[in-house]
């Protein structure tokens, strides 16, 4: 039997997840490390997107490789009036291997946007973003959130050699300051880079942090937010079965009303608020 | 049109198709429209608050994965006034998971949700008794039976057992909760296992071991589902790997009423509704006007019942 349903038959009148089947138009090594897949997205899902949400990916068993769950990833760039749905990856393991073997033409079954995305509140000017690696993939919508709002983006990029930094083109493109500090030239320790977020507070004033992925920068950056009494904003990771909220699979440990709590990065986030985020 | 409606005892269902707990939640209803489905089945809760089990949760096998959830619980307070509410926009039956630590807490919770709203109440008796150093109810017939007469005790609403494959007596067992009160049997929950990274030596559950469910649960559940259609004379709803319509028909004719689908709702948010359409096109082609009619078709009749109960492998 092959009766094949179309979810869009079954959905509530306003769904706010989609699940589709997206042709791919490009998935393409951008350096050693990371490649950029280019999905085409109708334009109604693309509107229902925002920085910081992520798409539950079924990665396709082809190529020898057999994954069985959805695996989670945040939306790298979204283009409603071009139709196109970016993501940045790093294969790490057998679903990410798994969508390195699509090419043009094949479709990959996504579910979302997913999730909680990042705030920018209306008196926010001067948004800073502080990542590393694979992290500033997850910030680089931000970006162009900042840039669609008029917003000014200070985005330091952390990595290990400048030949690895992502997106500073990127960064660069859409208006923002970028400050690149690396392992090689000894500028990424927390030390300089505390001195670097200081002199911005100090000579700009700094409206809001955002960041994802490093414990020490999360550390840091609660730090100096406290110390001046600037919010801010952290993307998080969990391994997930679910996506949606259902499974209680990926929780997290948060710092609520003076006491713990457990969240799902799924549902309650992954975006969170920097200050109730815990150190792991 | 082939009529989808069975009967699980007393409570009439559209259709055949309803979640397996712990897979579901409100949240579904950004997916699909819930009265496509034939009941609602929520995550089982506790009296009382729970936090879960350490990260990580969840590990992929292959081809199906393992869980160590933990039962986390906002507690019944939290169910009756928030969860309950949700669930009567809707016309489908509402079926409440509960669990307990002690028979007298289980029946205590037991009696505190059969409120309106509530259909039935699905007993998770899978869950570790630790007044029987943390072994499942279900795992041996006389703790399956004494926690059930608890559980009759408290509620006039129809009562599911959830019942456990870690148990060497599974026919006995099915028995033991059909004395013991059962209205139902829901036939299986996961089967205990374990996964291992070996580079870091690490079990990849925070928990260590956790239950395994996906596809490769599917002919243990099946089996189980058989024992139990044989060894009873209430519904068995089937649960164990069930991701499309011919895994449904085969649970069907092994004797099932009735079937919950789990693990299949993590890789496809809106299989059920799909499984359902799926149901009756593949019951159509196949002649039949009621889903009723193949119930139980299963062709064994040659069988001896000493292989039909059999515990050990042939």
């Amino acid at each position: 039997m092959n009766a094949v349903v179309r979810s869009s038959a079954l959905e509530p009148t306003n769904p706010v997840a989609f699940e589709r089947d997206l042709p791919v138009i490009s998935n393409e090594p951008v350096n050693g490390e990371y490649r950029l897949m280019i999905l085409s997205a109708p334009v109604e899902l693309l509107e229902q997107c925002h920085a910081g949400q992520f798409f539950h990916l079924l990665c396709p068993q082809i190529g020898g490789e057999t994954p069985y769950l959805r695996r989670p990833m945040s939306i790298y760039g979204f283009y409603p009036e071009k139709g196109e749905l970016h993501f940045l990856y790093k294969v790490t393991g057998e679903g990410t291997r798994a969508l390195s073997h699509l090419k043009t033409g094949d479709t990959l079954n996504v579910l979302g946007p997913l999730g909680r995305g990042f705030t920018i509140e209306d008196d926010w000017d001067h948004l800073v973003l502080v990542a590393r690696g694979v992290g500033l993939a997850t910030l680089a919508p931000l970006a162009l959130e900042a840039k669609r709002l008029g917003r000014k983006l200070t985005a330091i990029c952390s990595a290990r050699s400048a030949d690895v930094l992502m997106s500073v083109e990127y960064f660069e493109a859409l208006g923002a300051r970028v400050i690149t500090v690396t392992d090689t030239d000894g500028t990424s320790s927390i030390e300089n880079l505390e001195a670097v977020i200081e002199q911005l507070v100090a000579l700009d004033g700094v409206d809001a942090f955002y960041t994802c992925g490093s414990n020490r920068i999360l550390r840091l950056l609660q730090k100096i937010g406290e110390r001046h009494d600037i919010p801010g904003e952290i993307a998080l990771e969990q391994q997930m079965a679910c996506g949606l909220g259902m499974c209680h699979c990926c929780v997290r440990p948060f710092r609520k009303d003076g006491g713990q709590v457990n969240l799902r990065v799924c549902r309650e986030g992954p975006v969170f608020d920097m200050q109730e985020a815990m150190p792991w | 049109m082939v009529d989808l409606g069975v009967d699980v005892g007393s409570l009439k269902l559209k259709n055949p198709i309803m979640p397996a707990s712990g897979t579901f939640s409100e949240e579904l209803a950004d997916v699909f429209d819930l009265d496509l489905i034939g009941a609602h089945v929520t995550k089982t809760i506790t009296r009382g608050l729970r936090d879960g089990n350490p990260t990580p949760r969840v590990c992929e096998v292959s081809g199906s994965m393992l869980n160590s959830i933990g039962i986390p619980s906002k507690g019944v307070g939290y169910f009756i006034e928030k969860v309950v509410p949700f669930y009567q926009q809707y016309k489908t039956p509402l079926v409440v998971s509960i669990s307990g630590n002690t028979a007298d807490e289980f029946a205590t919770l037991c009696s505190e949700v059969t409120v309106e709203g509530v259909d039935a109440i699905e007993v998770n008796i899978s869950c570790p008794n630790i007044e029987e150093d943390g072994k499942a109810f279900a795992i041996r017939p006389s703790s399956t039976y004494d926690v059930m007469c608890k559980l009759r005790q408290a509620t006039h609403l129809p009562l599911w057992a959830k019942l456990t494959p870690n148990t060497g007596e599974t026919p006995e067992v099915a028995r033991a909760a059909e004395e013991g009160g059962a209205d139902a049997l829901v036939v299986a929950n996961t089967i205990l296992a374990m996964a291992i990274d070996i580079r870091t030596r690490k079990p990849k559950l925070g928990n260590l071991m956790g239950g395994l469910s996906g596809p490769s649960l599917k002919p243990i559940a099946l089996r189980m589902a058989y024992q139990c259609a044989r060894a009873t004379n209430i519904p068995v709803i089937g649960c164990g790997g069930i991701s499309n319509a011919e895994d449904v028909l085969e649970f069907l004719i092994a004797g099932a009423t009735a079937v919950q689908v789990g693990t299949a709702t993590f890789i496809d948010p809106a299989i059920m509704p799909k499984i359902v359409t799926d149901l009756e096109a593949l019951l159509a082609s196949g002649g039949y006007s009621s889903v009723r009619d193949v119930i139980g078709s299963v062709i064994d009749e040659e069988q001896d019942p000493g292989v039909v109960f059999m515990e050990a492998a042939p």
